[in-house]
């Protein structure tokens, strides 16, 4: 059941990626693009997608998840720098590229060489995640 | 111009209810960077219902793709420097941020997290200056 739910969500979040148009790195460079030629499409994606989403949450509310457990907490508002350095670094890298994890996924089967080239460094950059959040833990400590 | 909106909604829509399956499924965030990010942990079954999810999200695309749109490609860029600078940056900073677009931006802002909110608006901000910076600038892309 479990597998079912990951396949079921899994297949509907790369067609949403694909027809949505955002394994389009133009359109979501675009979007970033305040100072070009502005392209709104991704406030669409975003505004759609919200929509089942915040249904969804409501209906947490009054049940369990289906294969059983609970439903994640609310986390903390804590703002770290975890989440803030982290934030910055994704979108220096989504800017350049005009790829977030999702689409990259998504688009592996015609993106060509160059979306395997992002996939694996970006693979690297998770790798190395864990010790560049330690550090900047210890920078927080040490402030 | 329109269309592109109509068909950003439609797809939008499919990633809301992709979230929503997932949330009331299996009781789990639905967030890219964290999904692939258990693979690459390589944790035993949460891997294998990881590596599922990632499957699915390749094979139907690539299905769509070839039967209804043929000569979709992504647009990227062809230097490969840029590339893999570009997704060293997004694999480590959605990481450290535990979340990227469909975390901490569909999950998270749908049902107020305070961070899912934070976390989107600096990596769009983030990402409106790099974009001007690396495009505007420096005019490397």
């Amino acid at each position: 059941m479990r597998i079912f739910f990951a396949i079921l969500s899994g297949g509907l979040f790369g067609a949403g990626l694909l027809l949505s148009g955002m394994t389009n790195t133009n359109k979501v460079q675009g979007f970033l693009d305040l100072f070009g030629n502005w392209d709104p499409t991704l406030a669409f994606v975003m505004g759609g997608a919200m929509i089942p989403m915040a249904i969804a949450w409501q209906m947490t509310k009054s049940r369990t998840p289906v294969i059983g457990g609970s439903f994640p907490e609310m986390p903390a508002a804590e703002f770290d720098r975890r989440l803030i350095t982290g934030s910055i670094l994704f979108g220096l890298g989504w800017g350049l590229a005009g790829l977030c994890p999702g689409p990259a996924i998504a688009s592996l089967s015609y993106g060509g060489t160059g979306g395997f080239v992002f996939l694996a460094a970006m693979l690297i950059g998770m790798r190395l995640a864990p010790t560049a959040s330690r550090y900047l833990d210890s920078r927080s400590a040490a402030a | 111009m329109i269309m592109d909106w109509i068909w950003g909604l439609l797809g939008g829509l499919m990633i809301g209810a992709a979230g929503a399956v997932y949330l009331l499924g299996n009781g789990r965030i639905m967030g890219a960077s964290g999904i692939i990010g258990r693979i690459v942990d390589a944790k035993g079954s949460q891997a294998f219902e990881a590596a599922a999810f990632v499957a699915a999200m390749i094979a139907v695309p690539a299905v769509i793709a070839l039967i209804w749109l043929p000569g979709t490609e992504t647009h990227l860029t062809s230097d490969w420097l840029i590339i893999a600078v570009a997704g060293l940056l997004v694999g480590l900073g959605t990481r450290i941020a535990n979340g990227c677009t469909s975390g901490h931006g569909v999950c998270g802002m749908s049902r107020l997290s305070p961070r899912g909110i934070v976390a989107t608006l600096v990596f769009m901000a983030s990402g409106i200056v790099s974009v001007a910076l690396f495009r505007h600038v420096l005019e490397i892309i």
